[in-house]
């Protein structure tokens, strides 16, 4: 079996992500109804700089895939459910590259820089512009609706192989 | 032809001007007070909207200078409409309470060139403090530009209490740099 699992570093890179997007998306609900506080300016110091760090995991994760063929999906899946996995995929890989993206945007067009562990400031991409940044923070926070919907379905989907189908497709991607 | 009469006007000419100009028509629109401070490593802009200045200033007699600027606290842009409103209120300025802070000068030194340091008295919320500021002066035509910035510890005057009277978060250090603009008379 242990032919079409996906490489070690592969599925390492899959479960760090897994645990950092959660706990990024927990947190970014949690802190955005937050009264103004030292913790709210804390809790988004942290969030951003986790962020930060999800987009180089993701940098890192995209060479790796671009250079390390997955394996190749059952042959029992019907064509029509191999391209559904790989526009679930794509989009999660797209949400993946937008999410950030949309972040350090409203960051830099809210004035608040991002300066990543407190130490390395990000360069601003946009100028301040308030109206912009509320903008912005909406399309923050819709993309992430849509990744918790994508997610959702793409854990059902995993789950569906190995319960349902009974497949090798949950299996190759364990830890 | 008799040059004296055009000498002696040539001269007195000068020496009104030498002793003359002192500049004490503060220009509101082309005077500015801002400042920065840090915020968990990042750098925040802010500046006061309203202060009114009253200043005299003889580049001859620049020891017989005076200065004194009235900020309005409300009218402070912390650098976002959720700052602005959380400075307002008791913690920060208390601003309904203590509505200016006042600077008022009580020396000019100058240090060569066009070099000076003010030294006056800030109160901010009740708390005064002795303040050694720098600042230059530039004549520009017939109006004369003062800059000057100078460092406050916001703990010195209780901005920022309770929960955001420790500095890990919001810095201790507000940097304040002014440019003030004054026609000559």
């Amino acid at each position: 079996m242990n032919a079409v699992r996906y490489t070690a570093p592969a599925r390492l890179l899959h479960w760090l992500m897994a645990a950092l997007l959660i706990g990024l998306l927990a947190l970014g609900f949690y802190m955005s109804d937050l009264p103004l506080s030292p913790e709210k300016l804390q809790l988004y110091a942290w969030h951003k700089w986790a962020g930060v760090t999800a987009f180089i995991l993701l940098a890192i994760r995209l060479l790796w895939r671009a250079t390390h063929r997955p394996p190749a999906l059952p042959a029992s899946m019907s064509a029509a459910a191999q391209r559904m996995a790989h526009l679930g995929h794509l989009a999660l890989y797209g949400l993946m590259i937008a999410i950030p993206l949309s972040g350090w945007l409203m960051s830099s067009a809210k004035g608040f820089q991002t300066v990543y562990f407190g130490v390395l400031p990000i360069p601003d991409l946009l100028a301040k512009n308030p109206e912009l940044g509320e903008l912005l923070a909406t399309l923050h926070g819709g993309l992430n609706l849509l990744l918790v919907v994508t997610v959702l379905g793409h854990a059902a989907a995993a789950l569906k192989h190995h319960f349902v189908d009974k497949d090798d497709v949950l299996r190759r991607m364990l830890p | 032809m008799n040059l004296k009469p055009l000498i002696l006007a040539a001269a007195s000419l000068l020496a009104a001007q030498a002793h003359a100009t002192e500049y004490n028509q503060v220009q509101a629109d082309k005077s500015a007070i801002q400042f920065s401070y840090q915020q968990m490593g990042v750098k925040m802009d802010g500046k006061f909207k309203k202060f009114t200045s009253q200043l005299a200033f003889d580049p001859a007699k620049p020891t017989a200078a005076r200065a004194q600027f009235d900020v309005e606290l409300a009218s402070v842009d912390a650098g976002s409409s959720d700052a602005n409103q959380e400075v307002a209120g008791k913690a920060w300025f208390n601003s309904k309470a203590f509505p200016t802070a006042r600077f008022v000068s009580s020396e000019v030194k100058p240090l060569g060139g066009n070099h000076y340091e003010v030294t006056g008295e800030l109160s901010i919320k009740g708390q005064a403090r002795k303040m050694v500021i720098p600042a230059t002066f530039t004549a520009q035509g017939a109006t004369g530009v003062f800059d000057g910035a100078f460092t406050l510890r916001r703990g010195d005057f209780n901005i920022g209490e309770g929960s955001w009277a420790k500095f890990d978060i919001v810095a201790n250090d507000v940097h304040v740099r002014f440019r003030i603009t004054a026609a000559g008379k």
